[in-house]
């Protein structure tokens, strides 16, 4: 065990010489037979004997007031066995201690087209939802707060009494060096605004849970969740009933992206309905019904002013951002920190300065979708840099390469990098796609694009302040030669399950199917924060390894006696326990357990890891931080027809520094998988929403809420993708690995704003790029005006005084110079500044 | 999961039998071909027939035909899968045809969709093709009041065009446009006789009525081809994806070239910009040879008459713009072009996998 446990630090196997048993090789991951054999068991593929049916009564106003419910139509109907109402769960939650604004049913008031209102439980579906007409539900309509302009103007009616104020939730202010002075002082600034649409994840499976009170008066939820920690602290506030009578299970997600990543009214309804009936109770949304749920991209007005030395080396940047929030907090202020966070980490930022602002409207919550916050500033921040190169003439890709952020190194804005492979990263794509030759060379109608990212490998700090760890590992060894996992981590389709078996195998020198996986039930695994922020890998990861190395060392003892060899010459591999300098001489993993358990007794172990502490002292210096960032660079190939403006991408080449490829298929399939929704981001996909004629209705409703008509691409729609790995090893990273689920979409939208532009000459400042967008900017350039679409200005926001924190060669410490003195560590608060706790994290190791 | 509302269901064997149940039925009963129009429409409470009739059973509209004067008869059974097949239906005169069965929605749904229920598929608006919640939320719209509640009120908003005294959802099938730029005509069978008429005659360009020249009472049994020696035809459909979108603006063209490349007959039709397909005027192409002149005037005349509004996919002005384009690329493609981007757009298709 390393001395800092908290900082696990692999960078080779556990085989001898260092070489690795399963890291690195491709291979099937462990949950592929179920999957494909239809064996893996979702939430709605759950039944329990006497269950019911639960649907949900929806508000069909934006906003109203609730002036009365009357259920008893529905609860005289013979199949109806409960009607539950905002009265019969009244105290609030959310995902955020500092935004607990729902309720699980609506108490008085309705935010949005969808909100639920009442829940009817009954024997079967179609009589619950048929009952939906029987509850009758009579409003008062307000005025319809549409977008984050309409909020900007019209403090009434407040969608929310609390907030910074009237509907904007919340404004933010950072400066990390005199960025006025230093934009001043640039030879040449350049200024953009932009805006990207907002967008939803649209998991395949939509979300369902099934409820019930078990034989021991416990109630058990399981549900589509990629957070069953959080849902269980959720349910536990919201139903008052002590944590440990409430168990939560996460089923495997058929996908997640951030969509189930909430603790969901639905979810809690179904608890409560368990409770009130004492019989088994269900709910499976439609996909209209997902919709409302939502959490998805944020829409995000921006403005980037930067500043560049004649050379194009960037001297300051500032940053404003406006973020349509929908009706409720959600994750939302984290999603405003995050659109100001990652723009330093890239490339080298001298000065920076992020002002960000977030409004309530009438619309579903809007939070985090893969790229968390990061994804609209990135798009922002590369077309910029893309026109920077332009202006300058420049390649764009040696603009980037001359001014990387180091590796190693501290941001302005107090980010901690790790291992850093960009530059390695655009070599590839500008070697792979013959950049050099293509870029303002091929024919009018062909163009090709780049752009880079950076993404978190896990979010520094958990959702609620506390000094615990962030995933933990128990392993259970038995004498007939079974490990067992047990961990918190929830399986949502990205491999977590294959990660937490890799990790054990390669340490114990099995292969990762012998380990047995429990995951996700709160009530039998350790902790695990969730499936969020890219965060499994190195937790879990970290967690499994510190488990499974200290197993080994239970077992290598014992093993060495019975070997007759110095402790220090037993080797694990090949599902032998073996002296390293004679293989022949050893024992089966089995017998090596059997001697340890002779010798220990019962073999168990955990792990557990926690990140290591930020620099960032200042208040909101918690968003960012991560134990290392990954990187990608792309190239992509277009061909735009200028008579119609029509897009069609041709090839794309990716190139990611995953610090270590733990399964390179799995790797490859999230890399593949980040493009196919990176190029819906770009070109398709848009969380649109259909006022009608105000003067004749008030109603606000997502313009297309169905798989059909929001537009997702296809298998057919994919260009082909030419993959790179870069492995970068990171210290903090299980075996060296960071991230591989996010980054690689962040590039994908801006390398085809930018592949447009140099295709046809034109620039759209949003996303997505339509094609008459593309038609119009065309249009424009025919007639000799500007050809660009986008919006036209950034409003007058009235900023807070931003907090001034000196960047570190500036001689800043990292704590804010005009930050007044706070109540320390407010319970609750998640960005409260608490003296950050640099013990390492100890565990206990049974036995 | 949404569930289709409960109704009666009728399963005649004969055309005979089923034109007798569906006007026994009266305004309740609703023909079932496929159902991959009427089910999802079902389960969305657009339409709530009480009497469904089911004509999966009656072999005699899968019958197919080729005719002594070189026509073919397709029976209105035929599968969307099974047009694209069918060795009667396959010659290059009729492609135009097939290749609009085979860009309807997926393969599974070409397996299971007929010809005619294409040709009678419900007009679609993004307005009405949503479920009853959110219907309610908009408080309905003209073509689907508020069927659940039994209210009586038609509230009489179109919400594409408020103002307008009909309803302006789009006419979305694939196969209609191909078949009146072929001149095809179609059979209906009532309890009371049959005729045959025009594919054209079937629709009037009003979203709820859209299917005016077919009584309610009569079943659409057979799709008659002209014999067609010497013509080209093709279809192009501008969609979002290529796997399963419906039509946003779709154009059909059919042309015989005389001597010296001058065009002796041409007919072209335009898709999903009305609420009924609409036939083009081509007399300034007859009798002249396809110079680039004559294709840019003539795509200029032909795209007028398209009003594509915003309850689409798609924004409406570039809609429009993209019409004139579509007609000038179909025209190029059959003079015999060097295929475009666009085309290559427009023609996207499923890999053909042969048996």
């Amino acid at each position: 065990v390393s001395q800092d446990p908290h900082k696990v630090s692999h960078t080779h196997g556990g085989a001898p010489g260092g070489a690795f048993n399963v890291v690195g090789k491709p291979r099937r991951r462990v949950d592929a037979r179920a999957k494909v054999t239809g064996q893996t068991r979702f939430a709605d593929d759950l039944s329990l004997p006497r269950m019911l049916w639960m649907k949900l009564v929806r508000s069909p106003h934006p906003h109203a007031r609730i002036v009365k419910i009357d259920a008893s139509r529905a609860l005289a109907h013979p199949s109806v066995k409960c009607v539950l109402t905002g009265k019969d769960l009244p105290i609030t939650y959310g995902i955020l201690p500092v935004s607990q604004d729902e309720h699980a049913l609506c108490l008085d008031r309705v935010r949005h087209v969808g909100d639920p209102v009442a829940a009817v439980v009954a024997l079967t579906e179609d009589e619950a939802t048929a009952a939906l007409e029987l509850v009758h539900v009579e409003y008062e309509v307000l005025d319809t707060i549409a977008d984050a302009e309409d909020a900007l103007n019209k403090p009434e009616p407040r969608i929310h009494e609390y907030g910074d104020d009237g509907n904007v939730h919340k404004r933010v202010a950072f400066e990390f060096g005199d960025v006025e002075q230093a934009l001043k002082d640039s030879p040449r600034v350049f200024e953009d605004v932009m805006f990207f649409e907002g967008n939803t994840h649209l998991p395949i499976e939509q979300h369902a849970t099934l409820a019930a009170v078990d034989e021991n008066g416990r109630v058990v939820v399981y549900s589509s969740t990629q957070t069953p920690h959080y849902l269980h602290r959720a349910l536990t506030k919201v139903l008052q009933m002590p944590g440990a009578r409430i168990r939560v299970i996460a089923t495997p997600n058929g996908g997640g992206f951030g969509g189930k990543s909430d603790p969901f009214n639905h979810e809690i309804a179904a608890a409560k309905a368990a409770l009130v009936t004492g019989r088994p109770v269900k709910i499976a949304l439609t996909r209209e019904e997902v919709f409302y749920c939502h959490r998805g991209r944020h829409p995000v007005l921006m403005r980037f002013r930067t500043g560049v030395d004649e050379q194009g080396k960037l001297q300051a940047m500032s940053l404003e951002t406006l973020l349509d929030g929908g009706a409720y907090g959600s994750y939302g202020v984290a999603s405003t920190f995050y659109t100001g966070a990652l723009q330093t980490v890239t490339y080298q930022v001298p000065r920076y300065a992020f002002r960000g602002c977030r409004a309530f409207t009438n619309k579903p919550a809007c939070g985090p979708k893969r790229g968390h916050g990061t994804v609209q500033p990135r798009f922002g921040q590369e077309v910029q840099l893309d026109k920077i190169a332009v202006a300058l003439g420049k390649d764009p890709a040696e603009l980037r390469l001359m001014q990387l952020a180091q590796p190693g190194s501290l941001t302005a804005n107090y980010l901690k990098l790790g291992t850093m492979g960009l530059g390695k990263c655009i070599e590839l794509v500008v070697e792979g796609s013959g950049w050099k030759q293509k870029w303002q060379k091929l024919p009018f109608g062909k163009g090709v694009g780049l752009a880079c990212s950076s993404y978190l490998t896990g979010a520094g700090l958990p959702i609620y302040w506390n000094d615990m760890p962030h995933s933990g590992v128990q392993l259970r060894l038995d004498r007939m030669g079974g490990v067992t996992c047990f961990c918190g981590a929830t399986e949502i389709g990205q491999g977590s399950d294959d990660v937490l078996a890799n990790m054990v195998a390669e340490v114990l020198g099995i292969e990762p199917r012998d380990v047995q996986l429990v995951t996700g039930q709160t009530d039998v695994t350790p902790i695990d924060l969730g499936s969020y922020s890219s965060r499994v890998t190195i937790m879990a990861g970290n967690a499994a390894i510190q488990a499974a190395e200290r197993a080994r060392d239970l077992i290598a003892g014992p093993a060495a006696k019975k070997l007759g060899i110095p402790r220090d010459r037993v080797g694990f591999a090949d599902r032998r326990v073996f002296d390293v300098e004679d293989p022949a001489k050893g024992l089966t993993f089995e017998e090596a357990i059997v001697v340890a358990e002779a010798e220990h007794g019962t073999l168990g172990t955990v792990g557990s890891y926690k990140p290591p502490a930020s620099p960032a002292k200042f208040k909101g210096g918690g968003v960012g931080p991560s134990p290392t960032y990954s990187y990608s660079a792309t190239v992509v190939q277009v061909d735009v027809d200028p008579k119609t403006g029509w897009i069609s991408v041709e090839k794309i080449w990716m190139a990611h520094d995953i610090g270590r490829a733990l399964n390179p298929t799995l790797a490859r399939g999230q890399v593949e998988g980040s493009v196919y929704m990176g190029l819906g981001e770009a070109l398709y996909e848009e969380s649109a929403f259909r006022r009608l004629p105000e003067k004749l209705s008030k109603a606000n409703v997502h313009k297309f809420p169905s798989l059909l008509e929001y537009k997702s691409p296809t298998t057919l729609d994919m260009p082909d993708v030419v993959t790179y790995l870069v492995e970068e090893p990171d210290k903090n990273g299980p075996f060296g690995a960071k991230e591989v689920g996010q980054g690689p979409l962040l590039p994908i939208m801006p390398a085809i704003a930018n592949a447009v532009f140099d295709a046809v000459g034109v620039r759209i400042d949003e996303c997505p790029i339509r094609p008459e967008a593309v038609l119009r900017a065309l249009d424009e350039k025919a007639k000799g005006r500007p050809a660009r679409i986008g919006p036209a200005s950034f409003p007058a926001i009235p900023w807070p005084e931003p907090l001034k924190v000196p960047p570190p060669w500036e001689g800043g410490d990292g704590t804010a110079v005009n930050e007044k003195p706070r109540k320390s560590g407010k319970p609750g608060t998640p960005y409260a500044k608490k003296p950050i706790d640099t013990k390492p994290s100890i565990d206990t190791v049974t036995p | 999961m949404m569930r289709v509302p409960p109704f009666r269901y009728v399963a005649p064997r004969t055309v005979d039998e089923a034109a007798k149940a569906l006007r026994d039925a009266g305004p309740e009963g609703m023909l079932l071909a496929g159902g991959t129009d009427l089910l999802p429409n079902m389960k969305r409470r657009q339409q709530t027939p009480k009497v469904v009739i089911g004509l999966r059973g009656v072999q005699e509209l899968k019958a197919c035909l080729a005719n002594q004067d070189g026509s073919i008869t397709l029976g209105a059974g035929l599968t969307l899968a099974g047009t694209v097949k069918s060795p009667y239906a396959r010659q290059d005169a009729y492609r135009a045809l097939t290749t609009a069965a085979g860009k309807v929605a997926t393969t599974h749904i070409q397996n299971m969709g007929t010809l005619g229920g294409n040709l009678c598929l419900d007009t679609r608006c993004n307005y009405y093709d949503q479920n009853y919640e959110w219907r309610k939320a908009i408080d309905f719209c003209k073509k689907a009041p508020d069927g659940e509640a039994q209210r009586e009120v038609t509230h009489g908003t179109c919400w594409v065009a408020p103002g307008s005294p009909r309803c302006w959802a789009v006419s979305s099938t694939d196969c209609a446009p191909a078949l009146v730029a072929l001149g095809a005509q179609v059979t209906l069978v009532s309890a009371d006789g049959r005729r045959t008429i025009p594919v054209l005659s079937l629709y009037k360009n009003d979203g709820m009525d859209y299917l005016a020249g077919k009584r309610r009472d009569e079943v659409l049994t057979q799709v008659h081809v002209p014999a067609m020696a010497g013509w080209r035809s093709t279809y192009w459909k501008l969609r979002r994806r290529g796997s399963f979108d419906f039509p946003v603006l779709s154009v059909a063209a059919a042309l015989k070239l005389g001597k010296g490349g001058v065009v002796e007959s041409a007919r072209v039709a335009l898709g999903a910009v009305a609420s009924c397909p609409l036939e083009v005027s081509t007399e300034s192409l007859i009798g002249k040879p396809l110079t680039d002149d004559a294709l840019e005037a003539f795509a200029d005349l032909a795209a007028r008459p398209a009003r594509p509004l915003d309850n689409t996919d798609y924004h409406l002005s570039w809609r429009k713009r993209v019409t004139r384009e579509y007609v000038l690329g179909a025209l190029k493609e059959l003079r015999g072009d060097a295929p475009s981007l666009l085309q290559r757009t427009a023609a996207r298709v499923l890999p053909v996998v042969s048996a």
